[in-house]
């Protein structure tokens, strides 16, 4: 009988693992404040409306004008900022220089800064000579054309990251071989790579659009709030909320509700990349 | 032929000198060595993915050191295929034709050859998310060839495939190597693989390139 002078160190049998309950439940507490929340905001919106005041303010003429700049506005945005995202995000995603971190960090600078800083930024912007010059031709600063730029300053920033992460989840190996089967950069680029971000390019979309339809310090400081003229739907909701007229304020706001809810939904659906998954053996 | 004469590569910390090796016209050449001891880099310098510091790299008896990748003439077949997945099968064949502007008819008649050849005919109108490892990689050997390279780069190309498909695609190699007359550097870690494949074997140690 083999025996020994030390008790051996022996793995406790009787372990017995907690029940994941408590944990899980505390997941769903926690989470259920927020969402909650958000249920309750729309829930009371519309509870504080009715269809006749919707009616209503969708036939004050000052209105239909602020949805039909902010559909036009918004749809100009976010084609200008995919305009602009694919280029920055595909340099970004594909290439290293000098200084790239420091562009990368200057590319957020319009998500962080506060909406009403940008809107000064770029009245003062307007005010120095080059702005100046521009505005010779294309009158920018309370104009509809100012609309746009305050709404792509911000928008253009989140198409920028959208792209960046559609262009990093597709493999380069794909545009190399291109290249040794006779391809320049650009023909890669336009054959191989944009084929495959479609998705991505539709999500940059669809974000810079929500974005520029929310909009509304940036305008107001940039473009003032002149109704029939810089009334977007957000300046909307601001002039009825200032002559106490909270049932049309509310109105315009569950229509910016259902707009942004199709968009998301849009997102969810098209935003979900299927990059190289199909390519790995 | 491919041949490297005293060529000195770096991909960010890591770099390579003094490498030279040949591979006679139509031979299978296998260059072998452990992992991340720069195999994957010299093979990417020869198909002018990586620039060469220094050295020569001759393909097809011309100084292709400073040509692009487009104009080098070679076939490249990463270890993961990366095959274009919202293109057909089809259209990966036909790719390097169409970027070279070849006459419709040509490019049809080119494509079912090289269906035939490498017994792909089937799947003709897939798209690479439904094929699998070998089908892949059959696709990928044929979209390197289409454009009838005299050099084919091979960059472990066999390394995720079980152990049937590995013969069959073995088999293939051989053949097809032997019947487009093509001049193949294969990149591998494995002996048996090389031993099957090569008619001349390279092993890279230390950052050197030695003939087996």
């Amino acid at each position: 009988m083999i025996t020994s002078r030390r008790t051996p160190q022996t793995v406790t049998t009787g372990h017995r693992v907690r029940s994941d309950a408590p944990f899980i439940a505390g997941l769903c507490l926690l989470s259920s404040v927020y969402v909650l929340l958000i249920a309750g905001m729309l829930l009371a919106d519309l509870s504080f409306t009715t269809p006749g005041n919707f009616l209503a303010a969708l036939r004050s003429e000052e209105i239909r004008y602020a949805i039909r700049l902010s559909l036009i506005s918004c749809s100009i945005t976010a084609l200008l900022s995919l305009w602009i995202a694919v280029p920055i995000g595909y340099l970004m995603s594909r290439y290293s220089f000098r200084g790239k971190a420091i562009l990368d960090a200057m590319l957020d600078i319009p998500i962080v800064l506060p909406p009403l800083v940008i809107g000064l930024s770029l009245l003062i912007l307007f005010r120095t000579p080059a702005g100046r010059l521009i505005e010779r031709f294309i009158p920018v600063t309370y104009a509809v054309p100012g609309i746009i730029l305050a709404q792509w300053m911000v928008g253009c920033a989140f198409a920028v990251r959208t792209m960046r992460t559609t262009f990093d989840q597709i493999s380069p190996r794909q545009e190399q071989v291109a290249l040794t089967l006779g391809c320049s950069r650009s023909q890669a680029f336009w054959r191989i790579v944009l084929p495959q971000v479609r998705r991505g390019l539709l999500a940059a979309g669809t974000l810079a659009w929500a974005r520029a339809l929310g909009e509304f310090g940036p305008i107001l400081i940039f473009c003032g709030a002149t109704r029939m003229r810089t009334e977007v739907m957000p300046t909307s909701v601001f002039l009825e909320l200032s002559v106490g007229n909270i049932e049309a304020a509310v109105a315009v706001s569950l229509l910016m509700v259902v707009a942004a809810v199709i968009v998301l939904l849009l997102v969810r659906v098209f935003g979900r990349t299927a990059p190289f998954e199909a390519n790995q053996i | 032929m491919i041949a490297l004469e005293n060529v000195t590569v770096r991909a960010g910390a890591f770099s390579l000198s003094g490498i030279s090796l040949e591979i006679p016209t139509g031979q299978y050449g296998v260059l072998m060595g452990r992992t991340a001891c720069g195999k994957t880099t010299i093979l990417e310098t020869v198909c002018g993915l990586k620039p060469a510091r220094s050295g020569r790299i001759l393909l097809d008896g011309r100084d292709a050191t400073r040509l692009k990748a487009a104009n080098r003439g070679i076939g490249y077949v990463p270890q993961d295929g990366a095959l274009f997945s919202t293109m057909t099968v089809r259209g990966h064949l036909a790719f390097a034709l169409e970027i070279r502007k070849t006459p419709r008819e040509l490019v049809r008649t080119r494509v079912n050859e090289l269906a035939r050849l490498l017994g792909i005919e089937g799947i003709l109108d897939r798209r690479p998310a439904g094929l699998s490892g070998g089908e892949q990689q059959r696709v990928a050997v044929g979209r390197a060839l289409s454009a009838q390279p005299k050099t084919l780069c091979l960059d472990e190309p066999l390394g995720c495939l079980d152990e049937d498909t590995h013969q069959e695609m073995c088999a293939l190699l051989q053949r097809v190597c032997r019947e487009v007359a093509v001049t193949t550097l294969h990149v591998t870690h494995s002996m048996a693989e090389a031993r099957k494949l090569a008619d001349c074997i390279f092993r890279i140690e230390n950052g050197v390139v030695t003939r087996v």
